[in-house]
């Protein structure tokens, strides 16, 4: 893959196809996590490590364990070594991903406590909210049905994850900075329109700034 | 059966919002993606309230996303022979369900705890109030963004608003939504 096409790539995920404001994938974390900056941006630095590591691990899963191919582990151990179309697994996609996902997190959990405690202090608390985040299983799920050709697949995988990451980092830090400030004001605002409501008519504006990338 | 007003998983909890922006711009899409929530809610709520005994405590989050993703992917299949159609606008939001925060709530909070008949009621419960949100959403998206309701044109005189089809107007339609129910609760109570 070529650096012009990494950054073409990433371009494209990061401003044109916004995890969270053109696909809504991550809304959940995107309205609880972001009333402050500084956890704002802790939440949006797990998810991009999260987010790169599990593209990571669903390339091995997919490649070695579900697509019927020569390189197929049940094909090789059992397979009559020429006929590998009967080990399609894919239809076990969706469970095999999630599951990998609740064990990444778990294991990353562990394994940053250990050794990073300083790291662990920043990210530990929103790594358990990230199994349940649908942004991290979006993009796995769409990057299996995006990139089906075998050519440097899995520097597309990652390039893709690393830019739905920054582009939720993105839009979690825009919207924290808009809320922080708007505590300021929040006495001339109607009282039903407080909290969750006027947030998802900010989100909505952001959402129509961001069109603009589309090139309506 | 609170889960349809009192505590509508959408409008006064606000679990499971990606699926509700994302399906919502038309009644159809809304109703195929209730249906199958629907589904997976009340299944996973029955086989984790008869197994409520056996799952050990600490293990207990993994057993449930296990169960859930089953019979997600029993809806993604039977989606895929059945509704070739559907399953093609909804797209990536059917494996997705796996992730909505309404169905692992409901079993952690609820089926974890109670009989299977109650697991049940409760499945339905709160299954109608997530797509009775999703249909009034759509109801304004779809009547707004593309004049027409359940595919059929309302009026050929109104020039639709294309801004409620584009995820924008996802995000106005639920806000003022929202609001209004605030507003609503708030008057209820004084």
């Amino acid at each position: 893959m070529s650096i012009g096409l990494f950054f073409q790539m990433l371009i494209i995920s990061v401003f044109v196809n916004n995890f969270v404001l053109s696909q809504f994938l991550g809304i959940c974390p995107y309205m609880g996590v972001s009333k402050r900056l500084d956890s704002a941006i802790g939440m949006g630095a797990a998810v991009i490590f999260v987010m790169t590591l599990a593209s990571a691990i669903a390339w091995i899963l997919e490649s070695y364990f579900l697509l019927p191919s020569p390189n197929n582990i049940w094909f090789m151990l059992f397979g009559d070594g020429n006929n590998y179309s009967a080990f399609d697994f894919t239809y076990l996609r969706t469970i095999v991903f999630i599951l990998s996902i609740a064990a990444l997190v778990q294991l990353v959990e562990t394994f940053m406590k250990k050794f990073t405690p300083a790291m662990y202090e920043l990210l530990g608390i929103y790594l358990p909210l990230i199994t349940t985040n649908c942004a991290i299983l979006g993009v796995v799920l769409l990057n299996v049905k995006t990139f089906t050709s075998g050519e440097g697949r899995l520097l597309k995988y990652l390039t893709n994850a690393l830019g739905a990451g920054l582009g939720f980092t993105l839009a979690i830090v825009i919207m924290a900075g808009i809320r922080e400030r708007m505590d300021e004001v929040i006495q001339y605002i109607p009282k039903p329109l407080r909290g969750s409501a006027l947030t998802f008519i900010i989100a909505g504006l952001l959402s129509l700034a961001f069109m603009g990338f589309v090139g309506f | 059966m609170d889960g349809i007003f009192k505590n509508n998983p959408v409008f006064i909890i606000l679990l499971g919002l990606c699926p509700t922006l994302a399906v919502s711009s038309s009644l159809k899409n809304a109703l195929g993606m209730g249906c199958a929530a629907t589904f997976v809610l009340i299944s996973s709520n029955i086989i984790i309230s008869l197994n409520r005994k056996i799952i050990p405590a600490n293990v207990r989050i993994p057993a449930y996303i296990t169960v859930i993703a089953t019979f997600v992917t029993i809806v993604e299949l039977v989606m895929k022979a059945y509704f070739p159609a559907l399953n093609e606008k909804l797209g990536i939001f059917i494996p997705l369900i796996v992730v909505n925060c309404i169905i692992l709530g409901r079993a952690e909070a609820f089926a974890s705890k109670n009989n299977v008949l109650d697991s049940i009621l409760d499945g339905i419960g709160s299954g109608t109030g997530f797509t009775l949100a999703l249909l009034l959403i759509a109801f304004v998206r779809e009547l707004l963004g593309n004049g027409s309701l359940w595919d059929i044109p309302v009026s050929s005189g109104f020039k639709p608003m294309l801004v409620f089809i584009l995820p924008a107007g996802a995000f106005f339609t639920l806000g003022i939504l929202l609001a209004f129910f605030n507003y609503m609760r708030e008057r209820n109570k004084l």
